[in-house]
């Protein structure tokens, strides 16, 4: 009896043993598969700075090498003094159009979706269920005539047109009124009675509750406005007015291919540092809004 | 005294109100509230949102328009003349071969390669937020920026002699490899190579919002399908096909529709890696898409560009009709 017991835990032993060795191997594999893919991930990053601190010379080694000779600051000196770029002048650009933008259009939305949320009227479902449908169409399709429009506004060339088209983000306002209906109704009906104004409702007890959403708003809307390419390149493609990653892009486009690349790293180093900064301290934010938008910037 | 006056204060204020709120009810306030919270939005949405889809297909059906026409009191036929001289032009046909290859190439692998990653990530302990953190990354960027870092990547330096000075830095990793290098994008490169680097910086810019949407399903799943799965001694390949892939499919269908709806959309990352020419060198548009067609007859072919746009909305549409068939087909639940 004990000698079939004992035949049975070395069988066991042996099969777990077998078990552990294929757990080891699928675990080596796993780690293997994925930090090649990081590294595959993570290798443009390192391969724009590292080119953004070597000579032109170096760069054009037929041999690269994997780390400057010597670190060379100079690339993003030539960078701060190209006369294509203007690189402050973007940056302060894209700043102020990111900020009014932003501004204008949280107190839309919260307004917007207080109304959807909250507010008896008629027509609203009706309203809302239009303005989901529009969420299908691509922008594309109201570029053409928003270009018409603005043009017979007078706006070509100014901040407003790069700000007042896209103020008001149908799926921010889905967004922050799915956020104001998990609010107990009784929170508003309580401050109703109490005589409770409903702008001061909504400052007071409403905003604070959606915050975090309300920040994940204003950081995608900032990177918007930072990545935006298309429509400012189209609308406000003068010095003035020229938005950042436009700018980026007019500066370093040169018929013969050969440019300067060391430089042309440094640039989008720099304009690729303020989206690092926001993805380290920000990140929590950007990835709950993200994960139920499944838009870019 | 002071009292007494603070007591008529609270009444005249009280009385006040009684009577606003009165008149608030003699002219249906409450109806109109909500309006004119919405007011901001819907003065905006009228111009920019509202009018646009009116007169995008009201351009589209005037043959030949153009603004500069309209405005010097020209008038325009009715009729689909520029639905067909769309799709006639033949640098139509290029972006429409271009969209479709790159979004039919790009869609799969993306897909498939963020599963996977996600299924890792979901497996490991150790090192799980490092590598999280690292295959977000590429999410918070700019594509024309770093469409320009991958064009650094992929380009030559031609110097003086036959071979370039510099062959880039992943055809350094071909030799390295054994391989020829590969002409992948400067001048005379091939379109297959040109598709080849879309195809891996699109892959590359779309698989962290796919590995997050995949790995918060993943993490969502209930563990007991896996515990019995253990139980009955089930492969890992079988556990993959059988559990995992049919629990996750209406993330997997999520991730699918928006790629899609992306592909159809692409054009960003092609101006950021070849720049405003969108192709090599001596081949201009050789590599135009949809969106690139529509945006360059912005303000000069109304008409046209709006018969493109309104191609591109029923292409993406009807993709997208297909998409949610066959998930809701094949979803699990």
């Amino acid at each position: 009896m004990s000698e079939i017991k004992v035949m049975k835990q070395r069988d066991m032993q042996q099969v777990t043993a077998q078990q552990r060795v294929i757990k080891i191997v699928a675990k080596v594999i796993t780690y293997i598969f994925l930090f090649t893919m990081a590294l595959i991930v993570i290798f443009p990053f390192y391969w724009m700075i590292i080119s953004s601190l070597k000579t032109l010379d170096e760069y054009r080694l037929s041999i690269p090498t994997l780390f400057p000779k010597f670190i060379d600051a100079r690339n993003y000196i030539e960078v701060f003094q190209n006369k294509d770029l203007l690189l402050g002048k973007l940056f302060m650009n894209t700043l102020y159009v990111g900020l009014v933008s932003t501004i204008l259009s949280l107190v839309i939305t919260v307004l917007s979706a207080f109304a959807f949320a909250r507010l008896e009227f008629k027509g609203r479902n009706a309203l809302f269920g239009f303005l989901l449908a529009t969420m299908m169409i691509p922008g594309e399709l109201f570029t053409i005539t928003n270009y018409q429009t603005v043009n017979a506004f007078g706006w070509m060339e100014t901040f407003t047109v790069l700000i007042v088209p896209f103020l008001v983000s149908v799926f921010y306002i889905y967004l922050l009124r799915q956020n104001f209906l998990q609010i107990p109704n009784e929170l508003y009906l309580a401050a109703k009675v109490d005589g409770t104004t409903d702008l001061k409702y909504l400052w007071k007890v409403m905003i604070p509750l959606s915050l975090p959403n309300l920040i994940s708003i204003t950081i995608l809307k900032m990177m918007g406005a930072w990545n935006s390419y298309m429509w400012p390149r189209l609308v406000a493609n003068d010095d003035a007015h020229r938005l950042i990653t436009n700018g980026l892009r007019t500066a370093f486009t040169d018929a013969s291919g050969n440019t300067d690349i060391p430089v042309q790293m440094a640039a989008v180093a720099l304009v690729s540092l303020p989206l690092f900064l926001v993805f380290v301290f920000l990140r929590k934010y950007i990835m709950k809004g993200v994960s139920r938008s499944g838009i870019k910037g | 005294m002071a009292n007494e006056s603070v007591a008529t204060k609270t009444y005249f204020w009280y009385e006040f109100r009684k009577k606003l709120s009165a008149f608030a009810k003699k002219i249906k306030f409450d109806q109109w509230k909500g309006w004119i919270y919405l007011s901001p939005a819907i003065v905006l949405i009228l111009i920019f949102t509202v009018w646009p889809i009116f007169n995008t297909v009201r351009m589209s059906l005037l043959e030949g328009y153009t603004t500069m026409k309209e405005v010097n009191g020209a008038v325009f036929n009715f009729g689909i003349g520029n639905f067909k001289r769309v799709i006639d032009y033949p640098g139509f046909l290029t972006c429409l071969k271009n969209t479709v290859l790159l979004t039919v190439l790009t869609v799969p692998i993306s897909t498939f390669l963020a599963l996977l990653i996600a299924v890792c990530l979901n497996s490991i302990k150790l090192f799980s937020r490092a590598l999280q953190t690292i295959f977000f990354l590429p999410y918070v960027t700019n594509s024309i920026a770093i469409g320009m870092v991958f064009a650094a990547m992929f380009k030559m330096i031609i110097g003086g002699q036959a071979r370039p000075d510099s062959v880039g830095i992943v055809n350094n990793v071909l030799e390295a490899l054994g391989f020829d290098y590969i002409n992948w994008m400067n001048a005379g490169s091939e379109y297959w190579a040109n598709i080849v680097v879309m195809t891996v910086y699109i892959v590359w810019n779309a698989l962290p919002f796919k590995i997050l949407i995949l790995l918060g399903g993943l993490q969502s799943v209930n563990k007991q399908y896996y515990d019995a799965a253990k139980v009955d001694g089930t492969s890992r390949a079988r556990v993959f096909g059988r559990i995992t892939v049919p629990l996750l499919s209406p993330m997997i269908a999520y991730v699918v529709i928006t790629g899609f709806i992306g592909g159809f959309k692409e054009y960003s990352s092609i101006v950021g890696v070849f720049g405003e020419g969108m192709g090599p060198v001596g081949n201009a548009y050789s590599l135009d898409t949809m969106v690139g067609f529509i945006y360059r007859a912005i303000g000069k072919q109304e008409g046209t560009a709006s018969a493109a746009a309104l191609i591109l909305f029923a292409i993406i549409f009807v993709v997208t009709m297909i998409n949610l068939y066959v998930s809701n087909k094949k979803t699990h639940y």
